[in-house]
């Protein structure tokens, strides 16, 4: 029996194990389905990796070289190029590579870190044609940066995630034309720095509340139909923009790639797409627990390594100390905040503080984010300057306060000022 | 000269194709596009209809019964996914009672096994998701679900393992009359035949009117659909229909055989026969229509949109018989046609026998067909197969779960895929939630590999679909 098996050997596992390490675990065995360790990092070959945790700008592949140095000598396995197929409940994981063909490992602890997926052009039903030329900005970046292929000459990006935004400034620099950044919402999905040193810098414009209405072209894409919509998102006949072009790549969302967790019965949130945690990032199975971007999707991967630290160190202790204790209350949302992470709260397993992560569902300017409990009582209020549904929120909440609440929950609110009674 | 020349290789031509390889006969398959079922037979519902749509005494009635026996017992042979959950026509109102009433007695007389009336507690007892406002329905226990491209798919490679000459990329441009025969030239070449048989799908007139005056039309008419995660392959267990209007059998909601959901389709006549483009009014209606059978279903997980044209003609009944001395139509195939298939190619080989051809059977013929599918064997078949080739053990398609033995195997087969599309037929490879996010540059990869061409030539589907454009400036690989 394995202490603690690790599924995904991407930017969180590397982190989850290495702190599991740490901690005084000693047989740890990390399970990847690629070639290499390092998850989607390795395609990531620009810079602005690690100003929070090692505060120096690294790119992504050095990030994870980082880690996957550490691993040298600490005794952690890794199986590389090996499929997880199913986890059971009993914490069975069962796996197939070309070594060792289809094997049933059991573990003490198992911990999720299958990064996600991005959204597809099905599922956000862009109608039209369908043409090759179409391509998820992940699927076009690692085409570019680690095939070294380009998938096209003139593009009109959809949706303005950090991966698109990336990719315009990589496809200009290789001599493509980036015609423009199309995004539905009225803001950026992504972080202010990248819409300016990716499109501003390179004079690549970018259409708020605008959306693809149509694309043509038989064998190849040739035309795609770009049109304003009004405030329920529709399209506003007469507004529409036709551009020549071969390639649309899509920046639409990502989506926490759980299939292994709901084949294992986790209780996920529909909010996240990612499993419902306690404070430990322990999920509904107890001895499973879960962290990176298959719990939520985060803008920066120093915060992923900061919440995998903890989940790995969790899984220690729940193997050398046993399993955590306490009753858990919820956190609910309220105003513009739109989930949180964790969802659930054990006081009597938390130390000092507890990290609270979540996002707002709109652009909210000079603003607050509070804690209430169930009585309405007032546990604890952080102000803002700005708070922006592309970029994550985090606020440390002293235990003191939580032990203060009345009744099974506390809410998290955020809303402006003018709202703020 | 050949005996036979089927021009179009959709599930009717396929379907043709394996019939007339039974017989000692010289049988040649035009398609222009570079993999068979690339029209109509990709993008449609993918239903075994039982049979009680047709008005009885039709030609379409007569087929459709038959094929639906015959499907079973051809995907059984030929291990084409197919399962037969049986299927509703709801009623909403008194009308539509009256409407399942009528289609109740026509399957009788069509010959349809099984067919039930079912009231409302009946109903909601078998598919609890359906709306509150169904107040009856026809049950339809041998309508049935397929894989409608791996059918045509396995039918053609059998029909080519017994000796079919199949020619891919090979669009008709003229057909000429010589003595006993045809001379049909494509844009690659020229061939001669006794027979012509025209299963040309919404391109059917276009061959007729080459050979032959003017005899019919089509009117293409477009359905969009949506496909839905697995998530949702489970919101109903039979097929869901409601009541057929003037313009089709309306929106339906049905699990495929690959597990996902399937919702659609929209009716509307266009001029191109070959713009299958969705439009935003168009899913909006399959959605709103199906959340009237079934209002539970999850449009966000929504996977794939895609859209088929029904090769529909300006007569009622198929159009399926001898236009003219050697030469036969199989036309104005709408639906039931991929139910109807393999009895319109019995019905058609036999009329052709009783004419130009003289049917006997060849003494070997080979009549199974098996692949590997990983993802559905047992522990101990899985771990055998890697220890016989390791690339069974590695999994490149996670959605689907899908090995780089299956992928590699379905390239060496009689009819192999020549795209990334072609290998999503043939295993499923890029069929899942992802959609060939993950796996399509890896598929891409290993069909460069297998193919021994550069990755820029791999195709996405037809030809001229590039994937590839350039190399980076750093050219070639930066990484591993």
């Amino acid at each position: 029996m394995v202490d603690l098996i690790v599924i995904g050997g991407g930017p969180a596992g590397l982190a989850a194990a290495l702190a599991a390490h740490e901690q005084g675990l000693s047989d740890i065995l990390i399970i990847e389905r690629d070639r290499e360790l390092g998850g989607i990092l390795n395609q990531c070959i620009h810079n602005g990796f690690g100003l929070h945790y090692f505060k120096e700008e690294l790119t992504g592949p050095e990030y994870a070289g980082r880690f996957i140095e550490k691993l040298e000598g600490s005794g952690i396995r890794v199986q590389l190029d090996t499929m997880v197929l199913d986890i059971t409940p009993e914490r069975e994981v069962h796996v197939v590579s070309r070594e060792k063909g289809y094997e049933v490992l059991q573990a003490k602890t198992v911990l999720l870190s299958m990064g996600c997926r991005e959204r597809t052009r099905g599922a956000i039903a862009i109608p039209g044609a369908r043409p090759a030329g179409i391509y998820t900005a992940g699927a076009a970046q690692r085409y570019a940066n680690m095939e070294g292929y380009m998938v096209g000459r003139r593009v009109v990006i959809l949706g303005s995630g950090d991966i698109g935004l990336i990719m315009a400034r990589r496809m200009t620099l290789e001599g493509a034309k980036v015609l423009a950044c199309v995004e539905l919402m009225p803001y950026s999905g992504g972080l202010n720095r990248n819409i300016v040193q990716c499109l501003q810098d390179y004079d690549i414009p970018l259409y708020l509340s605008h959306t693809i209405i149509d694309i043509r072209g038989r064998e190849r894409v040739e035309q795609v139909v770009v049109a304003k919509v009004d405030e329920n998102r529709r399209p506003v006949p007469g507004t529409e923009m036709t551009f020549d072009c071969d390639t649309i790549l899509l920046s639409v969302g990502l989506i926490p790639e759980n299939e292994l967790s709901k084949r294992a019965g986790i209780i996920l949130d529909r909010r996240t797409n990612g499993a419902v945690v306690y404070e430990n990032m322990e999920t509904s199975l107890p001895g499973v627990f879960a962290c990176g971007n298959v719990v939520h999707v985060h803008d920066l991967v120093d915060f992923v390594t900061a919440e995998s630290q903890r989940a790995g160190a969790a899984a220690a202790r729940h193997v050398l100390e046993g399993p955590a204790k306490g009753e858990a209350i919820d956190v609910k949302t309220g105003g513009a905040a739109s989930y949180t992470v964790p969802q659930k709260l054990r006081p009597e397993n938390i130390g000092k503080t507890v990290d609270i992560f979540f996002r707002v569902n709109r652009i909210l300017g000079e603003s607050a984010i509070r804690v209430e409990d169930e009585a309405g009582n007032l546990l604890a209020r952080y102000p803002r300057e700005r708070m922006a549904p592309g970029e994550m929120e985090h606020f440390l909440l002293p235990k003191v306060l939580l032990e203060k609440a009345q009744g099974r929950s506390i809410t998290v609110i955020a809303e402006e000022n003018e709202a703020v009674k | 000269m050949y005996d036979c020349l089927i021009i179009g290789c959709g599930i009717t031509g396929a379907a043709l194709a394996y019939e007339l390889s039974r017989y000692e006969l010289s049988v040649a398959v035009l398609e222009k596009e570079n993999d068979v079922a690339d029209g109509t037979t990709k993008a449609n519902s993918a239903i075994i209809h039982a049979g009680y749509d047709p008005k009885p005494g039709t030609l379409m009635a007569r087929l459709n019964v038959e094929g639906a026996a015959l499907a079973k017992e051809i995907c059984q042979k030929l291990d084409v996914p197919f399962q037969q959950i049986g299927s509703l026509v709801l009623a909403f109102d008194e009308a539509d009672q009256k409407t399942i009433e009528k289609l109740y007695r026509q399957g009788k007389e069509n010959g349809v096994p099984g067919l039930e009336l079912l009231d409302r507690e009946a109903v909601r007892s078998l598919e609890p998701n359906l709306s509150e406002e169904v107040v009856a329905a026809l049950y339809a226990p041998s309508a049935g679900i397929v894989s409608p491209w791996e059918y045509a798919l396995a039918m053609i490679e059998t029909a080519v393992k017994n000796g079919v000459k199949l020619y891919r990329e090979n669009r008709v441009e003229s057909i000429e009359r010589l003595s006993g025969g045809w001379r049909v030239t494509t844009n690659a070449g020229s061939y001669d035949t006794r027979t012509i048989f025209n299963a040309a799908g919404v391109h059917a007139a276009d061959i007729h009117n080459l050979a032959l005056p003017e005899g019919f039309q089509i009117l293409p008419d477009r359905g969009q659909y949506y496909l839905l995660d697995k998530s949702e392959g489970t919101r109903v267990g039979h097929v869901i229909f409601q009541c057929p209007t003037k313009v089709g059998k309306g929106v339906l909601v049905s699990p495929t055989v690959h597990g996902n959901l399937i919702v659609g389709p929209n009716a509307e006549e266009i001029e191109d026969g070959e713009d299958t483009a969705t439009t935003g009014s168009g899913l909006e209606f399959v959605k709103k229509m199906a959340m009237r059978s079934v209002p539970s279903v999850q449009f966000r997980d929504s996977i794939r949109n895609f859209a088929g044209v029904r090769a529909v003609s300006d007569q009622e009944d198929f159009i399926i018989g001898r236009a003219s001395e050697g030469f036969y139509d199989l036309a104005g195939i709408k639906s039931p046609g991929l139910t109807a298939a393999p009895a319109t190619a019995k019905y058609i080989a036999q009329l052709a026998g009783q004419n130009e051809l003289t049917l006997k059977e060849k003494k070997e013929f080979t009549d199974s067909r098996r692949r590997v599918r990983f993802n559905e064997l047992s522990t101990e078949e899985k771990n055998a197969l890697i220890r016989e080739d390791p690339r069974y053990g590695r999994v490149i398609c996670r959605c689907e779960t899908v090995t780089e033995g299956e992928i590699v195997a379905s390239l060496h087969t009689p009819v192999p895929p020549c795209s990334v599309d072609g290998v999503k037929r043939r295993v499923n490879a890029g069929m899942g939630r992802c959609q060939g996010g993950f796996c399509g540059p890896r598929v891409l990869e290993i069909i460069a590999r297998e193919m021994g061409i550069s990755p820029k030539e791999v195709l996405q589907d037809k030809a001229g679909s590039y994937i590839l454009m350039d190399e980076t400036k750093t050219g070639g690989k930066n990484h591993g």
